[in-house]
């Protein structure tokens, strides 16, 4: 029976930021289908210009509150790159703490919040409050756990403080970290539960492979997420590596007539970032720890479902908790140096790559002999994914349609795909609003 | 006595401030679903309802005249309408695009006279609708949202200060940012944060306004002959956050 379906899901929910869904099916021939974004702009980069360096990077947090940490991170290297300062170990141990906080606090909130009320078939977490009071306490706890975390070190995890160029305005005392320490050790038990709750309701995890290209941040030290080069790997696992401040030539921003937001491309004709990515990329320098849940969840690289995205962020909170409690015996060991801010050599253009929650995250200013920014330029993880959003609609929904699933059972599929990649779209500083013919 | 019905609202923001609620923890967090039902908050449900609603509360400036119905929608549903976050109460951050006249080239180039592009002065949402009370702030302070709505469910008047910075910081013990070497723009921002930024070694930027009749013309001269700024720095250090309150607002 050929079939008529009219998908038009405006605003989203359980996403960051303002998206739609739109398809129509004609006689069984589909007609449109459609990833839009109507996100009100912001041109946060323009106000960068004329700004000093110092504040630069308080200002191009405000991108995004989800991923402010990550945002100063970036704006701070970058803005590092430009002025020729370069940071000590000290701050690049303590900055690496604060993302893995950001990148378990962001994962949290992703999975337990926005994606497993999918999983148990309820419309949000309030529902579960009576059923699963466990679950969310526990959500409600880790999410508190990591704020504590990033706090102890940034100052504050929605726009931190603490975090400026050339270091740090304030360092936590041996204390702070010995009592954070202390608090994550006692959640790790949480980590375990965590693992038992997605892997209860992991069979709802729709099946859809679509091979793409990956793009993350990789270092040979560690699984990249502050520190490191650029990376892509394809299906078959064919790495490559590019320099940061390449970064315009292998993200190829670019508008599409069928598009609201700016595409992106490298090799093929999208690429995915986030935890699925890094995963892909980075899988070999997982904590121990993280690889054993990652074998328990069935997921191993390369993985092209994207629907596995929120699993490689449940791997990844696992190695940020590990690799953090790493990191706090160093610094304790070692104890926290009083150190000034080292300050600029030079004043000219530096670019960066941080992974945020929602993968790779590029900053770029050019800075004046003055100090003052000229030019500012950020490309988003979210904006990179839309062009990858969009190809797998194309080819989900034409197994949707043969696999014979009706309206509701297709949109919710569709909503699910989306917040996999836990888009943030009020983050996707470049992108075109485009209003369809309806 | 029934729970206030409460419903979230986003505009042009980073939704940082929605974050901020999920910072509670479990008690507290359970604890204020004791008090208040959660009717309608789309970054995180997916249910929503068309009911009248007792307290709404709004995220994100006003930049688009397509917001309008929206916002006037929401008002006609709520018996209060808070502004929460910066953005929301004053145009935060997003005004600082205010006095430019370029910002679409800068950032779209070519495509910059593509016409869905459009976006007006950032605005607080009191420029569309009747605003009753303001979490100011950038993030918000989520204790002081829960002074407030704890003051609105007992039928008490929330108290928002109006006095500078400065005086959180004396109280806090905290070495002045100029005694450091710095700059800073507490002496006419208005307190209620507690004064963090000083506390953690950054100069205050006024993300929650100013107090009632700021001394703009001393902050300037302040921050040229204490801080040693530029005149074209002094004059535009307080657009970062709080553009729409100076006196030259556009």
């Amino acid at each position: 029976m050929k079939k008529d379906i009219n998908i038009n899901v405006h605003h989203l929910t359980r996403v960051e930021g303002h998206g739609n869904i739109v398809v129509n099916i004609k006689d069984g021939t589909i007609e449109k289908c459609q990833w839009q974004v109507p996100e009100a702009p912001r041109f946060i980069e323009a106000m960068c210009r004329g700004r000093h360096y110092s504040e630069v990077g308080r200002i191009t947090s405000r991108i995004c509150g989800i991923c402010s940490v990550g945002h100063t991170l970036a704006s701070v290297k970058a803005t590092e790159a430009g002025l020729g300062i370069e940071v000590t170990p000290q701050t690049k141990k303590l900055r690496t703490l604060l993302k893995h906080a950001e990148n378990a606090d962001s994962h949290i909130v992703h999975v337990y919040f926005l994606v497993a009320p999918d999983l148990f078939g309820a419309p949000s977490v309030f529902p579960l409050i009576p059923t699963h009071t466990d679950v969310v306490k526990r959500a409600l706890k880790l999410k508190r756990l990591c704020h504590e975390w990033g706090s102890a070190i940034g100052g504050r995890t929605t726009h931190p403080t603490t975090v400026i160029p050339g270091g740090f305005s304030k360092l936590p005392t041996k204390n702070d970290l010995e009592e954070i320490k202390a608090k994550i050790v006692a959640a790790v038990p949480d980590l375990a539960a965590t693992l038992e709750t997605i892997k209860s309701v992991a069979g709802n995890i729709p099946a859809f492979d679509r091979p793409t290209e990956y793009m993350a941040v990789c270092s040979d030290k560690e699984y990249g997420l502050y520190d490191g080069d650029v990376q892509t790997v394809l299906p078959d696992g064919t790495k490559e590596k590019y320099d940061v401040s390449d970064y315009r030539k292998i993200t190829n921003e670019y508008v599409s007539p069928a598009s609201t937001a700016k595409y992106t491309k490298n090799k093929l004709e999208s690429y995915a970032a986030g935890a699925l990515a890094r995963f892909n990329n980075n899988y070999d320098l997982l904590h121990p720890e993280a690889k054993k849940v990652a074998a328990e969840l069935g997921i191993k690289p390369i993985c092209v479902n994207p629907f596995m995205n929120s699993v490689a962020q449940v791997v990844e909170v696992v190695h940020s908790v590990h690799e953090s409690l790493r990191i706090l015996d160093e610094l304790i060991k070692d104890g926290i140096k009083e150190e000034e801010p080292i300050k600029p050599t030079k004043f000219a253009t530096g670019a960066s790559a941080v992974e945020v929650p929602r993968g790779i995250l590029f900053h770029e200013y050019s800075y004046d002999n003055e100090g003052m920014c000229t030019k500012a330029n950020c490309i988003i993880p979210t904006n990179q994914n839309h062009a990858n959003i969009q190809k797998d609609f194309e080819a989900l929904v034409p197994k949707l349609l043969a696999d014979g699933k009706d309206e509701k059972q297709m949109e919710l599929t569709l909503e699910m795909l989306v917040r996999a990649y836990d888009p943030c779209i009020s983050c996707s500083t470049h992108y075109l609003d485009v209003k369809f013919v309806k | 006595m029934a729970k206030a019905k409460v419903a979230f609202f986003d505009f042009t923001c980073c939704e940082g401030c929605q974050i901020e609620m999920t910072n509670f923890g479990d008690a507290a967090f359970l604890e204020l679903l004791n008090h208040v039902e959660i009717v309608e908050f789309r970054e995180v449900m997916s249910e929503k309802t068309k009911e009248p609603i007792d307290i709404a509360l709004v995220e994100g400036s006003f930049t688009r005249e397509a917001d309008r119905k929206r916002l006037e929608e929401i008002r006609n549903r709520a018996k209060i309408v808070i502004a929460y976050g910066a953005c929301a109460a004053t145009g935060g951050v997003n005004a600082l695009k205010n006095h430019m006249t370029d910002y679409k080239e800068d950032v779209y180039g070519k495509d910059a006279g593509m016409p869905h592009l459009d976006s007006q002065k950032a605005l607080p949402i009191s420029a569309a609708i009747k605003v009753d009370y303001c979490v100011y702030g950038c993030p918000m302070d989520k204790y002081e949202l829960l002074r407030i709505l704890s003051h609105l469910l007992h039928d008490k008047e929330p108290v928002i200060p109006n006095y500078p910075v400065c005086v959180e910081c004396k109280r806090n013990g905290t070495i002045c940012r100029y005694q450091e070497g710095d700059h800073c723009i507490g002496q006419v921002a208005r307190a209620g944060c507690g004064a963090p930024c000083p506390a953690d070694g950054i100069p205050c930027e006024a993300c929650r306004g100013f107090v009632d009749k700021p001394n703009e013309k001393a902050l300037k001269k302040v921050l040229i002959e204490k801080a040693k700024f530029s005149e074209k720095r002094a004059e535009s250090k307080s657009r970062i956050f709080s553009a729409n309150l100076r006196s030259d607002a556009q």
